[in-house]
Parts: C-alpha cells; structure tokens; sequence
C-alpha cells in the first residue's frame, strides 16, 4: 500500500480504512497458495478476525470523530478511488466482520459435515474474497469501484451457495439462477453509473452528489436511478426481484445461508441507502415520489406475500428464506417513510436481523448435524434432545418477531414509531400484522421442536464449537435488544447523515 | 425527433438494440449456455456505451507524446471509460467462466442442459419429499 495524503499521517492507523478490505482480500489467495488444508481455516479466521477488530476501531473513531476519507494510493478524489467511512459504513463493517468472525468457528464441524473435506480449502478461499467484496462495497466511495466490489462478492457467493450441491444437487440450479439474475441484476447497476457518468463526468460519489445538487436531474440521471434502484433491488430480493433468494439459501451449506443471510443482501440495501440519499439527495427522492408510489406497496407485499408463504413450508432452512425476504420489506418500508426515524429503524433493523437470522440459520445447521435434513418431520423432538441448540432458537425466533427484550423488538418499534410520526397508522398496523404472521411461523418451528416426542436413537446435543458462536449471536440479539445504546445512536447518526445528504468527513466537522 | 437526431445518438440506439436482444436471449432460451451467451451479449453492449461516452468528437489517441510535451491543441479522447471497461470486461470472463463451470457441473448431476428437462427432475425430487415428509404438517415442502 502506498503512500496517502489529504493530511493522512503515515502510519498503519492512517490507513484504517483499507485494512478490513484488504486483509481478507490478501489472505484468501494465501489460503490456496499455501495448499495446507490445516491452515486454511487458521487463516480465514485470523485475517477476519483483524477485520473485526479494525472495524471496531473505525466505529468508535467515527462515533468520535466524524467520517474518515482515505485516498487509495495517495491519488486524491476526484481522479483517484476514495473510500468514505461514516456511521452507517462503519456499523456495516463490524455487521460483516463481526458475522463472518463468529460464524467461521461454527463452519468447522458444520462444514465437516456437509462438505467432502477436500473441498473446504477452496471454500474458505471464496469466503473471504467473499467477505472482502462485502467490505469493499461498504467502504468504498467510487460508484464503480463498488460495481467491482459487488462482483467480487457475488462471484465468491455463487461458488459458496455451488458448494451445497454434495448434499443436494439442487444448489447447483439454486447457484446458476442466482449468477444469472445477480448478473442482470449488476449490469442494470452498471449502466446507471454509465448514465451518471455521461451526464456528470465523474464516478466520486461524494462529487456525484454535489453536482447532482447543483444542476438538478435531467432525463439521464432519472434513467440512471431507476437503472440503479432496480439492479441493486435483485441483489437486495426486494419483492418481486426475490426468485433467486429460497433456492440458494434453503440449498447452501447452512454457514453459507447464515453467513448471506445476514450480510449479502443487507450489503446491497446499504448501497441502495447510499445512492438514494448521499447520491440522489432526498429532495430529488421526494420530487419523484418513486419510494412512495414504488418501494412502499412492494414492501408491504413483501413482508404478507413472504411471510404467509413461509408459513406453508415444511423445509425449516426454505421457511426461513421466505422469512427473510419479509423482513427485507421492514426495511424497504423503513426506507419508504423518507423520514429521520424511519432510516433509522431501516439501518437498525438490517443490523438487528442480520444477528437474528444468523443465530437461526446456525441453529440450523446444528440440527442438520444430527438430523441430516431440515424437513420438520425429520427433526420433531430435538429441541428436547437438543437443549441449548433450541433454545437459542426460540430465542432469535423471538427475535424475528420482535417481542420485547430482544432485537428485533427495537427495530420493529422504531418502524411503527416513523409511521406514526408520519400519520400513516394503517403501516403501523401492517408492521404489527405481518408481525403475527412471524409468530405462527415461529409457533411451528418451536411445535417442531418441542412439542413432539423425538424420534428413538442416540441424538444428542451440538458440540461446543458450534454452540459457542450460536449463543454467542443469540446473546447479542438479547444484548442489543437491552442495550440499545450503540446500536441505536450509531442508527440515529447514520440516519441524519444519510438526510442530510452529505457524508461528513474529518476536519470538515459534521454530527458523525 | 427528426434524421439527425437519430443519426446523431447512433451509439445509443445500437446500445439498446444489443442489450435488449441479450436481454431477451438470457429470459427466452432454455439452453443454459445459449442463457451465457445471452448475458455476455447484454454485458458487451453495456461495454459498448461506455466506450462510445468517451468518444470526443475529433478526439484522437489518448496517448501522450514521449517527452510529456503537451501541445494544447490536439483534443484527446476520454481514457477513463476505456479503463472502466477493462475491469468490467475482466468481471464478465470471470462471470462466463464460473457459469459455464457450473454448467459443467449441472451436466454432470442432470445429465441435460435443458431448463425444462431440469425442472422436470426438479419438480419430482420435490414431489418425492412432498410423499416424504408432508405428513408432518400442511403445504408444500
């Protein structure tokens, strides 16, 4: 890494900002080249584990300090490649590390267990570029380098969800549809930047921004932001974008589908924030009413469509899919409100159901460990022979519901209170009735695993290192769902900044 | 909207065009590689864009001269959307190659390419775990 400037002093905490993209980026061709099949996982885990540990510091230093800007080579902006790290960013950066740091210990017995042990080098390989990609595309400032980023990701996702297909061959369909609509999906993102940058001459979003505010739209930028809304919505599975969604999740390795699950999607909902407010501005957003006439009834489809479907599955890994792509209209519907409160119950809910829909898909996978597929019928009763597992589980279904005390409760709170502080009580009503649909969901997950006498035979509890990481997450949905101190003010800030339409930087002062 | 109007967004016209027929191929085809075909199309017309947006009209080579004497007159042509597109085009291959290795992959398991036959046998392997395991509770599995 070369030199920066901008007044960046020359040392490792200087270059903070580049750390948790490029150390994983760094360590996944280290793990093939290296061929050790024992040190792929000491690697991926060490190099994710740095990532975590920076993003902390960058949080706090943000929450401190206002946004922090980092010129890639010493190039500074507009020529060169800027990333900018604000709260929103930074939040998203510890989401990420912090998600593939504690899922990485859950993969090793998973993994055993659902793939042929020669392939787990390769799949650490793709999880970490797959991790980088996520990062890059949080922390990056360059509206094509996040195009870069996103492939990056997507590229590593279709390989991970591919890896399924030992178990079932239906992963690699799952895995095709999903590189075919991502790909159309990233192309439309990519000709919206082309649009942008025909009609503004330059890629920095930070510059888009202010000559956008400047010179108002034209027809160019219009067509750029429905191209851009509508590429990110296939990788965000806004309603009617979702196809590829069940498929890869309910086929993936079950620490793939917690992995994406909290962090894929929630990635490309943060790029879509990004260029709805800091790049679009959100008086343009209300000139168009595009969120109102568009976003919010596909949201409020989304979270009763998915949500009645999920009820209807038997297949507990598919049922949670569906749920997920209801949860993704909480946070559209969040979105939508284009008020204060309502951004922030949409940035706080992509955290909060990240945790919840991690600790899930873990438990999960523990169950596949010894029930060997996730059909209800198949693991009626482990909850019993499984303690710990299910509990943890029928507290992050808690979660997903939103009952007080927990995570989810916090996000769902703040989304009822945007709606009513814009007067929309009917949304507010929605919110709690597609509520009651998680419960019935939820209610059959915990009758599966409880209410039925197990099946005879010697089933017995996970082993430690998969119910480390599971409670490890589960306690962070009841921390977060107590504590809502950081969670909230690092939701609040990252909302005003996202309103206010311009990400502060250091030295340039700002909320932060 | 009149001829020169037309003639003058040539590149644009050409763009949609493309893009649309690889739209069309990737959404009708139920050839899984004619679908990668398809998608390099619609991905080359957007490469196309780009480089006709860095056109400037008399613009020549953006190469500058050896000795970096820089003579005002001469326009040159946009360079960055050319570079752009050197990393789009290296995402495409990658794109093409792990989706035809897929394919590969899908032949192996399903020993056909065909969207239809594919989702015959997919449609049964889920009737079979309908039989299976749909006595637990009601729906579909």
């Amino acid at each position: 890494m070369s030199v920066s400037d901008g007044g960046q002093v020359l040392t490792l905490a200087g270059h903070l900002p580049i750390l948790p993209v490029v150390v994983p980026f760094m360590a996944a061709p280290l793990v093939v080249v290296l061929g050790a099949r024992r040190l792929a996982w000491p690697i991926a885990f060490a190099a994710s584990l740095s990532a975590l540990a920076v993003s902390v510091a960058l949080l706090l230093q943000v929450l401190e300090g206002g946004g922090v800007s980092y010129h890639i080579g010493g190039w500074a902006p507009p020529l060169g490649i800027e990333y900018r790290i604000d709260a929103a960013s930074a939040l998203m950066l510890v989401l990420i590390s912090g998600l593939s740091t504690t899922v990485l210990p859950f993969a090793r017995r998973s993994l055993a267990h659902e793939l042929e042990a020669r392939r787990h080098m390769l799949f650490y390989a793709a999880w970490l570029l797959c991790v980088s990609g996520l990062m890059g595309m949080v922390a990056s400032g360059d509206a094509f380098n996040i195009f870069v980023f996103l492939e990056i990701s997507s590229l590593s996702t279709y390989a991970l969800v591919a890896s399924g297909a030992g178990r079932d061959r239906r992963a690699l369909t799952a895995a095709y549809d999903y590189l075919i609509m991502g790909t159309i999906g990233a192309t439309f993102f990519v000709i919206g930047i082309g649009f942008l940058y025909a009609a503004t001459g330059t890629l920095n979003m930070a510059e888009l921004a202010v000559i956008i505010g400047e010179n108002g739209t034209d027809r160019t930028i219009q067509t750029a932001f429905a191209f851009i809304v509508v590429g990110m919505g296939l990788k965000v599975a806004v309603y009617p974008l979702h196809l590829w969604l069940p498929g890869a999740y309910t086929h993936a390795p079950s620490v793939v589908s917690a992995f994406l699950a909290g962090t894929a999607t929630k990635a490309a909902v943060y790029v879509l924030l990004r260029f709805m407010f800091t790049v679009f501005r959100p008086e343009y957003l209300f000139e168009v009413r595009a969120l109102e006439v568009i976003m919010l009834p596909l949201a409020l489809v989304a979270m009763f469509a998915a949500s009645v479907i999920a009820i209807f599955q038997r297949n507990l890994k598919r049922m949670l899919a569906y749920s997920s792509i209801a949860q993704i209209g909480y946070i559209l519907l969040g979105i939508g409100f284009l008020s204060q409160t309502g951004l922030a119950a949409a940035v706080i809910h992509l955290f909060n159901h990240g945790i919840t829909k991690a600790a899930l898909f873990m438990g999960v996978g523990a169950l596949l460990l010894r029930a060997d597929t996730p059909f209800h019928d198949r693991i009626v009763g482990l909850g019993r022979r499984m303690p710990l597992t299910g509990f943890a589980m029928v507290i992050a279904g808690l979660s997903l519901i939103g009952v007080p005390g927990t995570a989810g409760f916090v996000s769902k709170w703040l989304l009822v209170q945007a709606a009513l502080e814009k007067g929309w009580w009917p949304f507010a009503l929605a919110v709690v009735g597609s509520s009651l649909l998680a419960v019935i969901y939820v209610w059959r997950m915990i009758e599966v695993l409880y209410l039925q006498e197990p099946e005879e035979g010697g089933r017995a509890e996970a082993p430690l290192s998969m119910l480390v990481p599971l409670w490890t997450v589960t306690a962070a949905t009841v921390y977060f769902g107590l504590a809502t101190g950081l969670t909230l003010g690092a939701a609040q800030s990252a909302a005003e900044g996202l309103m206010s339409g311009f990400i502060p930087v250091a030295g340039e002062g700002g909320g932060g | 909207m009149d001829w020169s109007y037309i003639l003058g967004h040539m590149n644009y016209w050409l763009f949609t065009v493309m893009m649309m027929t690889g739209l069309y191929i990737v959404i009708a085809r139920g050839n899984l590689v004619k679908k990668i075909v398809g998608l390099n199309i619609f991905q080359t017309a957007v490469f196309m864009f780009y480089i006709s947006i860095g056109k400037v009209s008399g613009g020549t080579v953006p190469i500058f001269p050896t000795d970096m004497e820089i003579d005002p007159e001469v326009t040159y042509s946009n360079p960055l959307p050319h570079v752009l597109i050197l990393t789009a085009i290296v995402v495409g291959i990658a794109t093409t190659s792990l989706a035809l290795a897929l394919v590969v992959r899908i032949h192996e398991e399903y020993d056909t390419i065909e969207e239809d036959d594919i989702l015959e046998i997919e449609t049964r392997i889920a009737r079979e775990e309908n039989r299976a395991h749909g006595g637990a509770m009601g729906g579909r599995a």
